[in-house]
């Protein structure tokens, strides 16, 4: 259950807790989960409820009145009473009927305000739910679901949940109050002209309940070209390089005609659905309004009824053609929230992977030594590939550790595991001596920096980037991490200087200057352990020696941890591992590695001793 | 441009909470406050491009228009027939029944008519508006595909996707409110005709109620406008935010910033909730209003037609079709207040797609461009070349270089130094501001882009990976390209033994941008996917910096008989890399400072040649001084 995951956050305005409370159960069908969460509005909901209430039966005295005055017009036209009573009859009539109608007004205010209102508070909860989730939610989440699909969960899907109350809820009791009360009124005036009056009803309301649900259905199936068609946008455009640099514009219009096309074809199919039965329901509705006339016109010609009660009958009639067209839409709204609200909560319920223990304790730092037991590893997704196997190093404080290794050998998921952005599935990480999963996830995080290999950049100013983490420092601290990073002088020289917009991915930056970003951002924290994944490869030498220079103090009192593939990165470090298909193959210092004559010393000579021999010594080799 | 952000982040600091909870400095969501939410209701030139866009479909929209107006018609014309059958049909103890047939004769030919035209109407719109949907986005997409790259660096996805698809939208909500809209006019007319023609005093009367209800609306609509609009705006903020969160989840959570974006969020999210009810009681406030005015008119229609009909100046029927049309009267009104909103919203989307269309094609095509032939040299030439993406600020100046048929050259430099910015102009994805770009022999802005683009395969410094399969990714726009040219190209850039280890093989699912990668593979699969691309000129931007040496040497292996005869460009930081180049340009602040083979730098001692000797020293190597310098030059305040 969410609740877990979410206890510890704060809880501004208590949103959060109503959306806990009703998540009771997986059992429990969704819209019972829906309703208990309006019902958390007790106020609200019973004003919307009355007012619904109260409405329709005023609406439902307008057409008697209005009888009541044609009869009463014509009463007097045909028996000739006395001018100044029928004066006064039409008078009250008439006075009465303005209030109903003033009344109704208010009270339908009442009711789709509230109900509105209902709707709204119940969509800032999950909002706020759903954000909150997909914030805690693990990195091995993030990796399965395209984040199309969250942002459809997080706009669409609620908003059908939203709706609910409004368009579901307060309708059903307005529809069966409306249809329900009508019909007995007009059968009780005239059963013969009632069941006439009526005859549409069954008929409208049952074309229309299948239409919606057809149509439902169809939605999702659009909503699912849709979302095909805004990926290869998305990606599209996101990609435009790639598009570019491949001239391959021509093919990429080719993917989105087609993907285009599928879209279109079914939105037409959808109007023809729709408009298929919206017109038969008119026609139907027209078709008993016509029949209600000539046997209606009979009935009076034969004085069965007076054409005050026949007037009746015909508003009734228009008074019910909206409420039975509209059961389609409720029905519409219960199945909109029950598929929606499925998502939403199968989101909301969703296990956090990675959370505190029940007894964590904040971290404590002494020493700071890390330390990897044994750590075996395989991602979730894809559990029966082990990524890495029986890793064990320890680090102090103070000390560097470089680590080395082809592509895909694991460099990068080590430095995953330290913040547990994953968990391992073997052995344990320590940090003096204390289990990571046995602390906090919070002290943890504050605990161990990443500048991740592939680092997103927020669309904002450059001095938000670089306080992302800590976002109430000092301007001065600011620039002296961007400093550290060796983009201080690079950024006055920008028109906008620190208030320079960056973002996306940053692609008006260059590629080193987007990863001196990262790395400034992450001086910015005060970690005991820091990881650099990778982060200088598109950073020139001198400028990187510069960078560690700086660095240098920074160093003395944590826990560095370099990944890097130019060796002149991380020779210095205290210790080497050599990482290999998920194993460490060789360790010890520059000195120890180059000795050894491994696989470090072959990376060691390619990058140094220049010209062919080594080219040749190698690739026979290999 | 800055000075917006710069007084909006004046505002944030001002916002700082008394408790201090407020960060100064923290936003979740997008910078930028979106812009107009509704523009005129009514823009000419705005009407103009759109109706470009339904042109093709004009017919159809005349054919919709008459049957909206038959629609109509019969609208009108039903409660006239009650009438006529209450008023002649129904005479108590009539015997006639002619009357009361013809009646429902008529209304039985009505309401058929009222079936065929609102089917036409509905599916005629309805799928003309779907259609000019689809038009306009294609439209977009196409010209978003020629655009300038300048432009596209400047604009988030997020936006141009929000032009793609909530925009675009809402044309379609206007071309079908634009249809109803002459519905609905024509009904209010018709119903002020028909009442003033069936009485006109009567009529007149009734119809009093309506300057009242004009007087209120232009009371309420302009507060209302705002509130819808800022309803809408809080709304897209809110969103906006959400879609920041879920793409920079991984990095909100290695700051461990979780606490504080939920606290902004929540701010956005009140904001929210608290515009969208006040927009609710704006839009409500008009229920009773309306419903008392409904409510004026019946009685009006009672107390004096009520009379009349005592005095026999009046038939019931009339007072009956009277009392019809008062009902239907408002619906119209309502209907169209709505939609004027609708139609203003229409203005200012119409209007961001118009600059969306509107955006210049800097780099186009000649009229007589030429097709840059496959049998061309492959030799790239710069001849003085000055550069900037703001021309004010150069980030080329007169860099010329020539690189021979079938070599390969390597570009070197600090980061930022214009390298990738360099490769760029080789494309063509900008134009130079002096000099010229010459490929082939040829100014690249003679060529046409397409056969130009052919020719030079990329690898460029950020890998992109599509979703699809790893066999799409690397065969991309070929094709026609075979499975086992995709594995030889795999295979030469060592990709093919990691490829087969995922569940799939070459079949097997990227997850969005080749998540489920490590960046290396990523770089690889890339890499592949330009030497399948098969042309003349080969471009690796950092192609091997997130790859070990070893890789990168049995990769270099492999691509020398790939590249037999074709001419490379090559850009590394790692200047082990490129010793194999034949030449090798320092590039320095957008400067050509040195060029020569390794040996030459070398023995020249500038700028290549320290960049060599720090590639290997050891840290401590480096003289203290310079340490001092450059925590000094990183650091100036
Ligand atoms: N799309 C862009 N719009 C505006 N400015 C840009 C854009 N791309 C790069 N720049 C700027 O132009 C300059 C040169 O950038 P370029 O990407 O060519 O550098 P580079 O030599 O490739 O550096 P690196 O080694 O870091 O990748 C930089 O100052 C950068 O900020
Ligand atoms: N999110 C993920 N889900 C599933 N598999 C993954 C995921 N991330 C990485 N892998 C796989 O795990 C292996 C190790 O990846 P990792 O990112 O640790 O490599 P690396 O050593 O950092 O490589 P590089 O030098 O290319 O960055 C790779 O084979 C990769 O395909
Ligand atoms: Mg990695
Ligand atoms: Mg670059």
């Amino acid at each position: 259950m969410s609740s877990e995951a979410i206890g510890s956050a704060t809880k501004p305005r208590d949103a959060l807790a109503h959306v806990n409370a009703a998540s009771w159960g997986k059992g429990l069908n969704i819209l019972a989960r829906i309703t208990r969460m309006n019902f958390r509005h007790p106020w609200q909901v019973t004003f919307a409820i009355g007012s619904t209430i109260i409405a329709a039966t005023l609406q439902l005295s307008i057409p008697q009145l209005l009888g009541r005055a044609v009869d009463q017009a014509q009463s007097v036209f045909a028996g000739g009473a006395a001018g100044a009573v029928a004066e006064q009859a039409l008078w009250t009539s008439a006075l009465l009927l303005l209030a109903v109608s003033t009344l109704r007004g208010l009270f339908t205010m009442s009711q789709n305000y509230f109900a509105e209102a209902v709707g709204h508070h119940i969509g800032y909860e999950l909002r706020l739910a759903c954000y909150e989730k997909i914030q805690r939610l693990s990195f091995s989440f993030h990796d399965q679901v395209h984040s199309g699909d969250l942002i459809t969960i997080g706009m669409l899907d609620l908003e059908g949940v939203r709706m609910y109350f409004s368009t579901g809820l307060v309708r059903a009791v307005l529809l069966f109050m409306l249809i329900g009360i009508g019909a007995y009124l007009l059968l009780s005036t005239d059963l013969v002209l009632g069941l006439l009056a009526l005859s549409f009803v069954p008929f409208v309301a049952w074309r229309s309940s299948v239409t919606q649900l057809t149509l439902r259905a169809t939605w999702l199936d659009l909503q699912e070209r849709l979302s095909v068609l805004s990926r290869v946008m998305e990606e599209n455009l996101g990609g435009i390089r790639v598009v570019r640099a491949f001239a391959s514009q021509a093919y990429e219009m080719l993917k989105f005609d087609r993907a285009s096309k599928n879209a279109l074809d079914l939105a037409h199919e959808r109007v023809n659905i729709r408009v298929r039965n919206t017109s038969a329901m008119t026609f139907s509705f027209f078709f008993s309004m016509g029949l209600v006339l000539l046997f209606g016109g009979r009935k009076v010609m034969a004085g069965e009824i007076s054409v005050g009660t026949l007037a009746t009958f015909l508003t009734f009639m228009t008074i019910l053609q909206m409420p039975v067209r509209q059961i389609g839409l409720m029905v519409n709204s219960f199945a909109r929230a029950s598929t929606c609200g499925s998502r939403l909560f199968g989101l909301l319920d969703m296990e956090v992977a990675i959370k505190d223990a029940p007894d964590a304790k904040p971290l404590e730092i002494e020493n700071g030594t890390l330390r990897f037991e044994d750590v075996s590893f395989a991602y979730p997704m894809a559990a029966e590939r082990p990524i890495l196997r029986n890793v064990s190093f320890e680090a102090r404080k103070g000390e560097t550790i470089g680590i080395v290794g082809p592509p895909g050998s694991g460099k990068s998921t080590i430095a995953h595991l330290i913040p547990r952005f994953y968990d391992v599935t073997g052995g344990r990480i320590t940090l003096d001596g204390q289990d990571i999963r046995d602390v906090t996830l919070g002290s943890l995080r504050k605990a161990v920096a990443v500048v991740q290999q592939d680092a997103f950049l927020f669309t904002t100013t450059i001095e938000n980037n670089i306080a992302y983490g800590d976002p109430w420092a000092h301007e001065q601290r600011i620039e002296r991490a961007s400093g550290y990073a060796q983009l201080h002088n690079y950024v006055l020289g920008l028109p906008a200087g620190y208030k320079t917009v960056v973002g996306e991915r940053g692609v008006s930056l260059s590629g080193g200057q987007r990863q001196r970003l990262t790395i400034a951002r992450t001086m910015m924290l005060r970690p005991s352990v820091i990881i650099f994944d990778d982060s200088t490869a598109a950073i020139d030498a001198a400028t990187e020696q510069r960078i560690r220079s700086a660095m240098r103090q920074f160093a003395k009192d944590r826990v560095t941890i370099i990944i890097a593939h130019r060796l002149s990165s991380l020779m210095h470090a205290d210790q080497i591992l050599f990482v290999e298909n998920g194993e460490i193959v060789e360790r010890g210092t520059h000195e120890d590695l180059l000795a050894k004559g491994g696989r470090y010393k072959a990376l060691y000579d390619l990058q140094v001793r220049p010209g062919d021999e080594v080219l040749n010594e190698y690739g026979e080799a290999g | 441009m800055a000075q917006g952000h710069a007084g909006e982040l004046e505002a944030e600091r001002n916002d700082v909470r008394d408790d201090g909870r407020r960060p100064p400095r923290a936003v979740v969501g997008s910078h930028r406050i979106e812009e107009e939410m509704f523009g005129r209701a009514f823009d000419k030139n705005i009407v103009k491009r759109i109706w470009a866009f339904v042109k093709p479909y004009r017919a159809k929209v005349y054919v919709a228009v008459a049957a909206v107006l038959i629609f109509t018609a019969t609208q009108l014309v039903i409660p006239l027939i009650i009438r006529y059958a209450i008023d002649h049909g129904m005479a108590l103890g009539g015997i006639d029944l002619l009357p009361l047939f013809i009646a429902c004769g008529a209304f039985l030919l009505a309401i058929l008519i009222n079936y065929a035209a609102s089917y036409t109407q509905e599916t005629v719109v309805g799928k003309v508006a779907e259609n000019v949907l689809f038009d306009i986005r294609r439209a977009m997409f196409g010209h978003l595909q020629r655009v300038s790259l300048s432009f596209m660096d400047k604009t988030e996805v997020g936006r141009l996707m929000s032009r793609l698809q909530g925009d675009v939208n809402s044309m379609q909500e206007f071309l079908e409110t634009c249809v109803l809209s002459v519905g609905d006019i024509a009904l209010l007319f018709g119903i002020v005709v028909v009442m003033l023609w069936l009485d006109f005093r009567l009529g007149l009367l009734t119809l009093s109620v309506l300057p009242v209800l004009f007087i209120v609306r232009l009371f309420w609509l302009p507060r209302a406008r705002n509130a819808f609009m800022a309803a809408h705006e809080t709304n897209s903020v809110a969103n906006g935010a959400l879609a920041e969160a879920i793409h920079g989840v991984r990095a909100v959570q290695s700051m461990d910033r979780q606490q504080v974006n939920f606290v902004l969020y929540d701010d956005k999210a009140h904001a929210n909730l608290k515009t969208h009810l006040t927009a609710a009681r704006y839009a409500q406030v008009m229920v009773p209003i309306v419903d008392t005015l409904t409510g004026i008119a019946m009685a009006v229609v009672i107390v004096v037609g009520g009379s009349m009909v005592v005095n026999a100046s009046l038939d019931i029927g009339v007072m009956v079709a009277f009392l019809f049309y008062i009902q239907r009267f408002f619906d119209p009104i309502r209907s169209l207040t709505l939609q004027y909103s609708v139609m203003q919203r229409a203005m200012a989307s119409g209007k961001r797609l118009t600059d969306v269309l509107d955006v210049k094609v800097d780099v186009q095509d000649k009229p007589d461009a030429k097709v840059l032939s496959p049998d061309m040299d492959g030799s790239v030439e710069f001849k003085d070349v000055t550069f900037g993406y703001n021309p004010k600020h150069p980030v080329l100046k007169n860099v010329s270089f020539r690189v021979n048929p079938g070599e390969t050259v390597a570009l070197v430099g600090p980061t930022g130094s214009g390298k990738s910015s360099a490769m760029a102009l080789v494309h063509r994805f900008y134009d130079v501001q002096q000099g010229q770009v010459l490929v082939g022999g040829h100014d690249v802005r003679d060529l046409t882009q397409e056969s130009l683009g052919r020719q030079i395969a990329m690898v460029l410094q950020e890998p992109f990976l599509f979703t699809g399969t790893v066999f799409e990714n690397i065969r991309y726009h070929m094709t026609d390209a075979t499975r086992e040219q995709v594995i030889e190209a795999a295979k030469a850039v060592g990709a093919h033994d990691f490829i087969m280890t995922l569940a799939g093989g070459y079949d097997a699912m990227l997850e969005e941008r080749g998540g489920n990668l490590s960046l290396g593979q990523r770089q690889l699969i890339s890499f592949a996917r330009a030497l399948v691309a098969d042309a003349k000129i080969l471009v690796l931007d950092e192609a091997t910096a997130n790859i070990d040496s070893y890789t990168e040497m049995l990769i270099q292996k492999a691509l020398v008989k790939l590249l037999e005869g074709r001419t490379g460009l090559v850009i590394a930081h790692r200047l082990a890399t490129i010793r194999g180049a034949d030449r090798i340009i320092v590039l320095q602040n957008g400067q050509l400072i040195e060029t020569g083979n390794h040996d030459q730098l070398m023995a020249r001692g500038g700028l290549y040649s320290k960049l060599y000797n720090l590639n290997y020293a050891s840290f401590d190597d480096i003289p203290e001084e310079e340490l001092q310098a450059s925590a000094q030059s990183g650091s100036t305040t």
